[in-house]
């Protein structure tokens, strides 16, 4: 139950979508975009997020394409995450996306709105930090086409007004060898305690996390540690782990120190499983 | 021939659940109704500065703000501790401090959240142990004024709530004559039930002055005698509708939501309100399950017999005692599992503290009481070099020989414990070994524990039955047992169908519980419902089965003493052929001449336990409950020896049930207990940060079982009979639980080869206890 | 109050109402059209009693605004006729308090109508989205399985 109340727009183009979130910030309202809603829903029901407008993305058709064109992947921000899963064009995001939430979740929740989400963990990024990926934003300046690495940092960057309309990426980068692992405080179901994708580009491997730190992120230090291949897998992974210059999560799910524990076992899985990759992949 | 005991009969309620019919107390139109919405505490332990409700009242449709005050009763089922809602002074993380009565839900709540609060936060106190320091802030200090029942026992300028003392033989010679003795400490954090419905209650006083309740409970008829005793109400004029209940689990049974309730409907005139938590303030407002940090010590021969048990129990009952003073109890009664041990020396306390407070939780203090015990045992076994399942074996407690609270026992009594035993190590392929490595990291592991149950129930605690034939030789059951869950209304039809020898379908039982119109069933709780309200079944079969060869003998022309009632007839038992239908009988019988005699026939029985007592003070000597249930169980267990992470492959309980009176509940009820035994073994608990406040009352974060955590289940029932039991049958719906976490616990240590003394047992935990332990020669 | 009205298309019939835009569909569902099959269990998305099917879609009433469900087909509990799924869960006694069980049941459906064919894998995945807490899940897995099971040797025929 959420005891404020607030407009609903739900704007047919991306410049209708724009205007209209000019007009209700005109008129006082701190509107929001709202894709899946979930997290609108789910928050304002604590307060946590109070607005008087949400502006639904649903209908813009830019934001809920899949298609490849041009050599890349186009995914629209407005896709529920079991789309995404179901047409199953990006291997990497598929088995990200099916360990976000639950299976019913997952028909309301969307791509948009897992990046561009409150909670720290926002796996659907990790994906599009491994590869080359490009965010484009709807801006009063039209669409803005960034790559992603540069755009998101800890959270996507954007503007008063701004939204996320697509994630592009580079269609020969969707089927490089990879590896995700979800390892939660116990089971099946639920937020992570440690979420690793992995990914392999040009023998050289390289590595995401959500739920190590407040934030999702991509390391080049660690990374750069981890491919020393001149070193034994145990020397690699030390040192990679120094490489983590943010406090790591220390909370219901797990203490830092475990999740260190965790993160060793992760790193070791990654190295054995790209060891030899050439013969595997 | 069995007509209907044994069979696996579908449920009464099977058709409405499945179609989405079945009412529950939330499921009423609310268009006649005001909304309550609550003011919780965000502090554990604080004092009430200032509660500043003016911006609340500028929300449309607010029609009342209710706070706490010291003129309004406090409340408790054997300590009155509890205020209803909080003044001067919070106690828990959660506690109700203000509510709101409002046209709209959203009304309600956006007043709510207006309405400020200032604390001045105090000292929390966070575990038992810490609350028994000589130096511990008290939660109550006027904890020896406070009214309360006889025979508990609150110790004054402490956080003792209660203590309960077992002294059986001389605990300091058998720890001296021993060979071996074992000491460990155990402990496990308050949790909570989490039905899946959450607590709601409607609340009316007409203009008659009948109080009127439709909730969410599982002991109707004891708000009825408790609000009467608050408010002085005539408990005639009070009147409360228990629909079908989501879930119970113990937690359905406290007084809670009806007094606020109550409180907000004579606020507003006596128009029908509504109260309805959600799942936050159900898991932390409400009240939950308790803690518990226990000592176990034992001492035992080299050939491991058991000589003696010093055991402490402190239960961390939160800032009010509801049902933790009882839970004491029950935990003191049977302090030592199922074992015979001659030498016994238990103090079980009931302690304060800043956790949300406990009530009644399926298995009343044994699955919490069992996990240490059961795990001692384990660390005896390996600690003699013995088969633990021989251990217990060896000092299984068995007829003729006495309980802790040193009650006589029989084979009605207790069963076949070392039979369980047996059955169990056959299952679980025991022979095959404990340890049975996979690969290099994973090991396939086993554990067991064994089990034994008794209610501990108010010595006079009674069940009503009434039967109401329909003119078609139908009948209707009548029963105050709520319908939480466990299928006892369709137990009672298939008792009822066995007695009278006729066809289920035509015994109709009405669901819906009103306490005006329903006779009474104490409460439905502590596994209770088959053999109270089985038996005054059976008695009221008995009374109707009399009337109908009454009138049937009038008919006939002979005796009564000649008739048999089955097959919906009343016959000569001689010659079946000489018969009166009874839809011919059950409403009068009319001659032919037009003549009539009789009239509708309703048949009525009662059941009221016998022989229970209250505990000796000093000793503990006296009966707490009739009879026990008791079972041997185990787990099998994927390990992974790099991560500890585990899986749960099997999981097994040997019980034995008395009779089965329908195999798939029955299986259900054992199942379902496993299921939540496992889960709370392994993932469930409420954390609390420093300052006591619960950091998941969220499904999301609290480690729900789902779908798929499940484990291959093997249940096995013994068939002793219960004597008292209809048709011999012994309460079943706690013994999947109990000894559940105990067997996870014994699996995970043999398997991390460190000893896991505390729930739950997530990877982390193991990971912690590896780290600090390092005791590679455990196994 | 802003109050606005919808359209909803549930369970084959066609509902105007004035709503507010910060209600869910469960609230609406439950309040305004007495449907209260769908069950209120946390309100976060976390349990599936309050699971109904929109535009073929097995979806959480409560992280659903009714203005999202405008003008799109939904099915409850009670727009079910005899499904087997209902069948199956009455004979496998795969409800105990059955506070869950329309969840259950319309999560069920939703997976049966979609893959007929579901192996464990993919019935894990949709059925851990609900919460029991009375049974230990082997009833539901005995009654759904059942259901596919008789689907596929239907299909062989």
């Amino acid at each position: 139950m959420i005891s404020y109340d607030f407009e609903y727009a739900k704007p047919a183009t991306i410049d209708e979508a724009l205007d209209q979130f000019q007009t209700f910030e005109k008129q006082g309202k701190n509107p929001i975009y709202f894709s899946g809603g979930t997290e609108i829903i789910t928050l304002g029901r604590k307060n946590r997020i109070v607005t008087n407008a949400v502006i639904d993305i649903k209908a813009i058709p830019e934001c809920t394409v899949i298609q490849k064109q041009e050599g890349k992947l186009v995914l629209g921000a407005a896709l529920s995450l079991t789309e995404v899963i179901e047409q199953n064009v990006f291997p990497l995001l598929s088995e990200i996306a099916m360990e976000i939430a639950d299976n019913t979740a997952r028909n309301k929740i969307t791509l948009g709105g897992n990046i561009c989400s409150n909670i720290v963990y926002k796996e659907a990024v990790l994906p599009f930090l491994l590869t080359e990926s490009e965010a484009m934003i709807a801006t009063k300046k039209g669409l803005e086409r960034r790559p992603f690495t540069k755009r998101f940092n800890q959270q996507l960057q954007l503007g008063q007004g701004e939204f996320l309309v697509q994630v592009t990426t580079k269609e020969s980068d969707l089927t490089l060898p990879f590896l995700t692992m979800k390892k939660r405080k116990q089971w099946d179901v639920g937020y992570p305690l440690l979420t690793t994708a992995a990914l392999q580009k040009e023998s050289r491997v390289k590595v995401a996390f959500s739920g190590l730190c407040a934030f999702p992120f991509r390391n080049e230090q660690l990374e750069h540690r981890l491919n020393a291949c001149q070193l034994s897998n145990d020397e690699r992974i030390e040192q990679a782990i120094r490489e983590v210059d943010t406090p790591l999560l220390d909370d219901v799910h797990g203490s830092a120190e475990y999740r260190k524990f965790v993160l060793k076992n992760s790193l070791m899985d990654v190295l054995n499983a790209f060891e030899g990759a050439d013969r595997r992949w | 021939m069995s007509w209907s005991i044994g069979k696996n009969i579908i449920r009464k309620d099977a058709v409405e659940k499945v179609t989405g019919t079945a009412k529950y107390t939330a499921d009423a139109p609310t268009s006649n109704m005001y909304h309550v919405k609550l003011v919780i505490s965000q502090h554990a332990h604080a004092k009430l500065k200032a509660v500043n409700v003016a911006r609340a009242w500028d929300v449309s449709g607010v029609r009342a703000i209710l706070l706490g005050q010291s003129s309004l009763p406090l409340t408790g089922d054997e300590v009155k501790d509890r205020p209803i809602l909080a003044f001067d002074r919070v106690r828990y993380f959660g506690e109700p401090i203000a509510a709101v009565v409002a046209d709209e839900p959203f009304q309600a709540k956006k007043a709510a959240e207006l309405i400020e609060v200032i604390y001045e936060p105090l000292p929390v106190v966070q575990s038992p142990k810490e609350a028994l320091q000589r130096d511990a802030v008290l939660l109550h200090e006027n904890l020896a004024s406070y009214d309360k029942v006889q025979y508990v026992y609150p110790e004054k300028g402490s956080n003792v709530a209660n203590r309960v003392k077992i002294r059986k033989g001389t605990i300091e010679q058998a720890l001296l004559e021993s060979d071996v003795v074992i000491e460990e400490n155990f402990s496990l954090s308050p949790s909570d039930h989490t039905a899946m419905e959450t607590r709601c209650v409607i609340a009316e006083v007409k203009q008659d002055g009948f109080v009127h309740f439709t909730s969410t409970t599982q002991a109707p008829y004891r708000i009825k005698e408790q609000m009467s005793n608050y408010f002085n109400i005539d408990e005639g004029k009070i009147i409360v509708n228990a629909p079908y209940v989501g879930g119970g689990f113990g937690g359905k049974v406290a007084l809670h939501l009806e007094l606020i309730a109550y409180l907000a409907t004579v606020a507003v005139g006596g128009k029908q309100v509504k109260l309805h938590y959600t799942r936050e303030e159900d898991m932390v407002t409400a009240p939950g399950r308790i803690g518990l940090e226990a000592t176990i010590k034992l001492a035992a021969t080299k050939d491991g017999k058991i000589t003696g048990a010093k055991l402490l129990y402190l239960f961390d009952t939160g800032a009010y005692s509801d049902k933790g003073t009882m839970i004491s109890k029950a935990a003191a009664a049977t302090c030592t599992g199922p074992y015979q041990i001659d030498n016994i020396w238990c103090d079980s306390l009931a302690v304060y503290t800043n956790h949300p407070y406990a009530t009644a939780y399926r298995g009343f203090s044994h699955s919490e009481l069992l996990f240490a015990f059961e795990r001692a045992m384990d660390i005896l076994a390996r600690k003699l070099g013995m088969d633990p399942l021989e251990l217990r074996k060896k000092n299984a407690i068995l007829p003729g020989q006495t309980t802790p609270t040193q009650v006589p026992l029989n084979s009605s009594t207790v069963g076949d414990l070392p039979r369980c035993i047996n059955k169990l190590k056959e299952l679980m392929n025991w022979q095959e070994g404990t340890v049975i490595p996979i690969d290099d990291e994973k090991v396939r592991v086993k554990g067991i524990s064994c089990s034994w149950k008794t209610s501990t129930i108010g010595p006079s605690a009674s069940s009503g039955v009434a039967l109401l034939f329909n003119p078609d030789g139908s009948i209707n059951v009548l029963s105050g047992i709520v319908e939480i869950g466990m299928g006892a209304k369709t137990i009672l039809a298939q008792l009822l169908a066995e007695k009278l020898k006729m066809d289920i379908q035509k015994i109709h039982v009405h669901m819906e519980v009103n306490t005006q119109t329903t006779p009474e069933h104490y409460k439905t709780a502590a596994s209770r419902g088959t053999l109270m309200a089985g038996r005054a079944l059976v008695k009221a079969a008995d009374d109707a089965i009399r009337q109908l060869k009454q009138i049937a003998a009038q008919v006939l022309i002979c005796s009564p003493d000649d008739l048999d009632v089955g097959y919906e007839k009343v016959y000569v038992r001689e010659e079946p052929d000489a018969f009166v239908e009874v839809k011919d009988i059950c409403y009068g019988y009319k001659y032919p001449n037009g003549y009539a005699i009789g009239g509708q026939i309703i048949g009525k029985g009662t059941y009221t336990l016998r022989h229970l007592t209250n505990l000796d003070r000093h000793t503990g000597i006296g009966k707490t409950g009739p009879e026990y249930t008791i079972g041997a169980q185990g787990v099998e267990v994927e390990f992974n020896t790099k991560d500890f992470t585990y899986k749960i492959l099997k999981a097994y309980s040997v019980i034995d049930a008395g009779k089965v009176l329908n195999p798939q509940t029955a299986i259900g009820q054992i199942m379902g207990g496993m299921s939540m035994g496992l889960n709370h073994a392994s993932s469930e608990t409420f954390v609390f940060n420093d300052e006591g406040i619960v950091q998941n009352p969220r499904f999301r974060t609290y480690g729900p079982f789902r779908y798929g955590n499940h484990p291959d289940y093997i249940v096995h029932f013994l068939e002793n009979p219960h004597i008292d039991g209809p048709f011999g049958a012994r309460g079943v719906g706690e013994s999947g639980l109990i000894g559940m976490p105990a067997a996870l616990a014994n699996s995970l240590s043999v398997a991390s080869r460190v000893e896991l003394n505390r729930l739950p047992l997530t990877p982390e935990f193991i990971w912690h206890e590896k780290k600090a332990g390092n005791n590679d020669d455990l196994v | 109050m802003v109050k606005n009205e919808v359209t909803l298309h549930v369970n084959g019939e066609t509902r105007s109402l004035y709503i507010r835009n910060a209600e869910t569909l469960l609230y609406t569902l439950r309040e305004k059209l007495g449907l209260t099959g769908a069950k209120p269990g946390c309100l976060n998305g976390d349990c599936g009693a309050c699971t109904v099917e929109v535009n073929g879609a097995a979806i959480k009433s409560c992280i659903m605004l009714t203005i999202e469900a405008a003008n799109q087909q939904i099915t409850t509990v009670e727009g079910l006729q005899d499904a087997p799924i209902q069948t199956q869960f009455v004979e496998k006694f795969a409800f105990q308090c059955g506070y869950c069980t329309p969840g259950f049941i319309m999560n069920c459906n939703t997976l049966i109508e979609k893959y007929p064919e579901a192996n464990e894998t993919v019935i894990k995945k949709w059925l851990e989205s609900n919460i029991c807490r009375c049974t230990g899940y082997k009833e539901i897995e005995d009654a759904v399985k059942a259901v596919l099971t008789s689907n596929q040797a239907d299909s062989s025929v």
